[in-house]
């Protein structure tokens, strides 16, 4: 018996040396690298750079107001959806959800492409509304993975407790407002963990709509073609400390189902 | 809710997701090389497309890296996940929680960090395509790891002791009793892994050799120069992997509903 367990644990053996070599240790060198210099030395220069610089705080605050307002439009978006697909009793319902989780498995930067075609016959010059085409941009790319957690949670709603509170004199907003909102929260912090941060760090989408102004991601690039090690370093360590935070307020809330997406369609 | 404002709030998400890919879908098959007037039915990009060696190799590469990355993403997540299903609950704790890394970090900080380790301080040459593959395994093998998780957790566990029991050695009883268990997991965590590697540019720009691109490298670098010819190509593409998309999906409802009705017909 105890040659049998020790053989079924020691299949785990090779991913956990996988993740220690390629997750954890990638994270000790970012920690190393943002904290030295080109001498080696230690330094905290690359931080208090970063925070007394007007331009990369710029940057942040640019970032932070883009993935605020992507995050909110997806929410106003897909929470209306989802609950109408939710609630909806369609013969075809399975056919219209794939329909809302198809662009996720086309390539994004293809469907990029194809919004920026048609922005441009509407705008002439996207350079004209550089922010609304990243809020635009960002939404079109990650609507998606905001429809179907929220959709995942509403569905597995007790319809019951809707009936219980219409029961006990509820009118149709009060009841939503007070039994569906409440919980479906679960879904809808998936969903915005699953945009906020890309709605950051995703440049490319900002780039490919001709929009120069830089985002948190674009300073990695940036640093990334400077061969600028450790400034790329200390802007990674930040995104990190910002997803760690973002990670201990929402922990508990999310929903525990809803990491394999798209695989769970397939 | 009304029906109307129902209906219509479907309809204007659908019309916001899938207009822009459409009408470019539309025009790839003209002349046209921007969206305006139509100049008539032309199939010169789908020509372009299949005829250009740079554009074929580029979208031949994307597939083979696609396929080998996910595949040994899939063997890597699933022996993870069998390993720390049956591991203390502190070893388990411990690979669940660096398996989460990924999944909710930015690709742009695993891109670099990646990098970082591997090319810049072990010297690992970007040409060899090890940082690029191993870049694309530390995206995709987590999810294969959150896909087998859950059905090793639903597995009847009396069936692989009933196996022992009747003699079958471990490595016998994982192979014909666990996998097949949980091989749905299996599945959904390849093609999940498949999709990843697809969509990806962040970890490729960071970790692949200068003369490879894949289609989303490439096609950012097609949009910032001014060749029209590849540019219109790129619809076809467009429009190529769009209807592989929709032919994928409904092979595989179509099954799906077909095993449903067989189980329901069974029970």
């Amino acid at each position: 018996m105890h040659v049998l367990k020790f053989s079924r644990k020691s299949l785990g053996i090779p991913y956990a040396v996988f993740l220690v070599l390629f997750v954890a240790l990638p994270l000790l060198v970012l920690l190393y690298y943002a904290f030295t210099n080109g001498q080696g030395h230690f330094t905290v220069a690359n931080l208090t750079g970063f925070f007394t610089d007007p331009n990369t705080l710029g940057t942040l605050c640019y970032s932070l107001a883009v993935a605020f307002v992507t995050t909110l439009v997806c929410l106003l978006l897909a929470y209306p959806a989802a609950y109408i697909l939710a609630t909806s009793h369609l013969k075809r319902k399975q056919v219209l959800i794939l329909l809302f989780i198809m662009p996720m498995w086309i390539n994004f930067s293809l469907r990029i492409t194809a919004l920026k075609e048609l922005l441009t016959v509407f705008e002439g010059n996207l350079a004209r509304f550089p922010f609304t085409n990243a809020v635009v941009g960002m939404t079109y790319d990650f609507l998606p993975f905001m429809i179907l957690p929220i959709y995942n949670t509403l569905s597995r709603l007790d319809g019951s407790l809707i009936e219980a509170a219409k029961d006990l004199g509820a009118n149709d907003v009060s009841a939503f407002l007070k039994i569906t909102l409440p919980l479906s929260v679960p879904g809808i912090v998936s969903g915005v963990s699953m945009v906020f941060l890309p709605a950051m760090t995703n440049y490319v989408v900002l780039d490919m709509l001709y929009n120069s102004t830089y985002i948190m991601g674009s300073l990695i690039g940036s640093y990334f073609s400077a061969y600028n090690w450790h400034g790329g370093s200390m802007i990674a360590l930040i995104l990190l400390a910002i997803i760690i935070l973002f990670t201990l307020l929402t922990r508990g809330m999310e929903d525990d189902n809803q990491n394999a997406v798209g695989g769970a369609l397939l | 809710m009304k029906k109307g404002l129902r209906l219509f709030i479907i309809l204007f998400v659908l019309v916001f997701l899938y207009a822009p890919i459409l009408i470019l879908i539309l025009y790839s098959f003209t002349n046209a090389t921007t969206i305006g007037a139509i100049r008539g039915f032309s199939m010169k990009n789908y020509v372009t497309l299949f005829t250009t060696p740079e554009l074929r190799s580029m979208i031949f590469g994307t597939i083979l890296l696609a396929v080998g990355a996910a595949f040994l993403a899939t063997i890597l997540g699933t022996m993870g996940a069998i390993g720390s299903f049956y591991s203390s609950r502190k070893a388990g704790t411990l690979i669940n929680s660096l398996n989460e890394v990924p999944v909710i970090n930015a690709d742009v900080v695993t891109g670099f960090s990646v990098c970082i380790l591997l090319v810049v301080v072990l010297g690992v040459s970007k040409d060899t395509f090890i940082p690029l593959v191993i870049g694309h395994v530390v995206l995709c093998a987590p999810f294969v790891y959150l896909s087998v998780i859950p059905k090793l957790k639903q597995m009847d566990s009396s069936i692989y002791e009933a196996a022992l029991d009747l003699g079958a050695t471990p490595a016998r009883a994982l192979r014909s009793i666990v996998i097949p268990q949980i091989s749905s997991g299996i599945v959904s965590g390849f093609a999940l892994a498949i999709t990843l590697s697809l969509d990806d540019y962040f970890i490729a720009t960071y970790t692949k050799p200068a003369t490879f691109d894949t289609i989303s490298t490439y096609v950012v670098n097609a949009t910032k120069g001014s060749q029209t010819t590849i540019k219109t190509a790129l619809w076809a593409l467009s429009a190529v992997i769009f209807a592989v998309v929709v032919l994928i999906v409904a092979v595989v409802n179509i099954r799906g509903t077909k095993d449903t009705a067989k189980e329901r017909a069974g029970a």
